[in-house]
């Protein structure tokens, strides 16, 4: 059976950018839902569906909300994570630009759920455009009276804001991003306290990624058991946006039940780049460890990608073809999180560095023999030992490297360093 | 509060800032968005004044804000172009010819990184992922993206700027 897409069923409708177009094709029935029940009964709701957070850690949605305390004079707030930098990653800059009206939607049946009057986009500096939709958005659904004083009438009240980054990918880590929100350089927090209880402006604050909430207005339109049918199994439900780049034909988001294979994935995409193998992927983001291509058979969702040893993150799909250099590839991304290391952890703000001058040295030739159990050392000093989760992000690539493709590394450590043809591009003939 | 030289943001990025302050609880939560805005007055980077004059409008201390602007890659305290490149080089658009891209531009502009040409024009740096791996290789060109970039296109692109 095909499958109907769910969080993409208005690609190629613009229309659905206003309110009216929007209801048009069936619009805001879960949030007219949602205000029909009492809050209590819409996060059972959201528990039961079993939606777990798409940002990267997987926490159950529903639980989350449930964290947030109902005897409070505190204002309460929600801050929807829309920062989207790991690397590879570009489905919620797909969410927001095709259907904004589901992102508020969803927004709103959260803020109902746990007593929040406002909410806070916070979307990465560089997505200039799909903040000017999202305002646009909002405007309309100002208009329309989906949001304001009175949410579609029911009493209740709700302010929404889009709020712009600056360009950093520490601010996606949510204590990082609440810290940002607030004005100050986006260094993560420690936790307890967590941000249900002290979140933004030290209130209580749920903070969920956009495709996590664009999930939220189906669950309650249809209800969770329809939700709890799509999925590998009951720990792992409903749809799913892959973003797959790197050596396919046609690159691009596509939904999927969760829990959809690679193999699955690279032939929706057209197949391999010009018809080349496989060798690796990353099935998750920058921060998931790179698998051989012995699991591309894998259901890519939450546990079965645990226990490949990797991790599903941002379902960010990374394919590499037999032409890549997977040290270089590794190397490149070293850069990167040396780079987006705030500093706060010795472990972290040293351990991005060291990772990133090893991998330099081999790729520059001079790697000697030790240098991949030196890189393991590396990643046990960091791991586990630091503030925020980067510094685990960080150690995923470099250890899976070492550990899935010895090969590649030693034959590096082996050689003089040579560009050979395969070494010089991380694919060949890329200028098409 | 810290002396800030006397420096004030004009009459319109006030306005646009008090516009916003209804939407925080906090005066500091307005600092991101009232850098974005004074950067963009400023052509595109934040003089000290400009800094300055943001720390004045906001009640903050100048180091307070110096801190934030160094924090973040999209504040920039020197010159830019009049327009903006930056090429991603992250993995995605490595595996699809980005560094060849980014050597092609800096050829044709025969500049370095941060660096502005010699009319003005245009200024470049490299960039992590900019959310928009399905174009790979892909810049950003001021606000907008430009994808599936060839090391001809980017020079192309260059050349059909104001
Ligand atoms: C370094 C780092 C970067 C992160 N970047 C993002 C991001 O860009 N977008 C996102 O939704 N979550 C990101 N997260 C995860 C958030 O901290 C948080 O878990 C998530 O937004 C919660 O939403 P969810 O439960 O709906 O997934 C990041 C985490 C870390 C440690
Ligand atoms: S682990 Fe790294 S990024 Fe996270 S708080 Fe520590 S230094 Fe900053
Ligand atoms: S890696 Fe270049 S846009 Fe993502």
């Amino acid at each position: 059976m095909a499958y109907e897409p769910v969080l993409l069923r208005h690609v190629g409708h613009p229309e659905v950018r206003t309110v009216a177009g929007y209801r048009e094709r069936g619009g805001y029935r879960g949030l007219e839902q949602a205000l029909t029940m009492e809050p209590d009964e819409v996060i059972e709701a959201v528990k039961d569906s079993g939606l777990r957070g798409r940002g990267g850690a997987g926490f159950p949605a529903g639980l989350k909300w449930s964290f947030i305390p109902k005897e409070t004079d505190q204002p309460k707030y929600l801050v929807c994570n829309a920062d989207e930098s790991e690397p590879g990653t570009y489905k919620d800059r797909i969410l927001m630009e095709e259907d904004p009206q589901q992102l508020i939607e969803g927004c709103a049946i959260c803020c109902y759920a746990v007593s929040a009057n406002t909410c806070y986009i916070y979307i990465r500096g560089e997505y200039v455009e799909q903040a000017e939709i999202l305002e646009e958005a909002i405007r309309d659904a100002y208009q329309a009276g989906v949001l304001g004083d009175s949410v579609m009438g029911k009493g209740f009240k709700l302010d929404m804001y889009v709020h712009r980054g600056a360009g950093a990918y520490i601010c996606g880590e949510e204590t990082g991003m609440l810290e940002s929100l607030e004005g100050k350089r986006g260094q993560p927090r420690i936790k307890p306290p967590f941000p249900a209880v002290v979140g933004a402006f030290g209130c209580p604050t749920v903070i969920n990624n956009v495709e996590t909430l664009c999930n939220v207005p189906h669950i309650l339109e249809r209800g969770a058991d329809w939700f709890k049918q799509i999925g590998t199994d009951e720990r792992n439900t409903g749809p799913k946006l892959y973003c797959v780049s790197g050596h396919v034909e046609r690159p691009g988001t596509y939904e999927y039940p969760i829990g959809a294979t690679l193999n699955q994935i690279i032939e929706g995409c057209g197949g391999m780049w010009r018809g080349r193998q496989l060798k690796a992927f990353i099935p998750g983001g920058a921060s998931a460890p790179m698998l051989p291509a012995e699991f591309a058979d894998t259901p890519l969702d939450f546990d079965n990608l645990a226990k490949a040893g990797s991790m599903l993150g941002s379902a960010a799909v990374v394919v590499m073809d037999d032409q890549t250099d997977l040290v270089r590839s590794v190397y490149r991304l070293a850069k990167f999180f040396n780079h987006e290391s705030c500093g706060q952890c010795t472990p972290c703000r040293e351990g991005t560095n060291w990772a990133e001058l090893v991998l330099k040295k081999i790729v520059a030739g001079n790697g000697k023999p030790g240098d991949d159990e030196l890189i393991l050392r590396i990643c046990r000093n960091m791991g586990g030992t630091t503030l925020c989760p980067l510094a685990d992000a960080a150690v995923g690539p470099l250890r899976s490297l070492v550990q899935n493709f010895p090969d590649e590394v030693r034959a590096w450590l082996d050689s003089d360093g040579a560009l050979t043809p395969a070494r010089q591009y991380f694919s060949e003939g890329v200028t098409v | 509060m810290a002396d800030t030289n006397g420096a004030r943001l004009p009459d319109e990025i006030r306005d646009a800032i008090d516009a916003l302050r209804p939407r925080y609880p906090t005066e500091e939560a307005l600092l991101l968005p009232a850098l974005h805005l004074a950067q963009r007055h400023w052509d595109g980077w934040l003089p000290d004044e400009a800094i300055e004059a943001v720390a004045h409008e906001l009640n903050l201390t100048p180091a307070k804000v110096y801190g934030v602007v160094t924090f973040y890659d999209l504040y920039h305290q020197k010159p830019v172009g009049r327009h903006r490149l930056r090429v991603c080089t992250n993995l995605s658009c490595a595996l699809r010819g980005a560094e060849e891209v980014l050597a092609s531009l800096k050829n044709h502009l025969q500049v370095d990184e941060n660096e502005v040409t010699p009319d003005g024009k245009c200024s470049f740096v490299h960039f992590e992922c900019l959310g928009a791996c399905e174009q790979a290789p892909m810049m950003m060109v001021d606000d907008d993206y430009r994808g599936h970039l060839t090391p001809e296109s980017v020079r192309q692109i260059v050349e059909e700027l104001d």
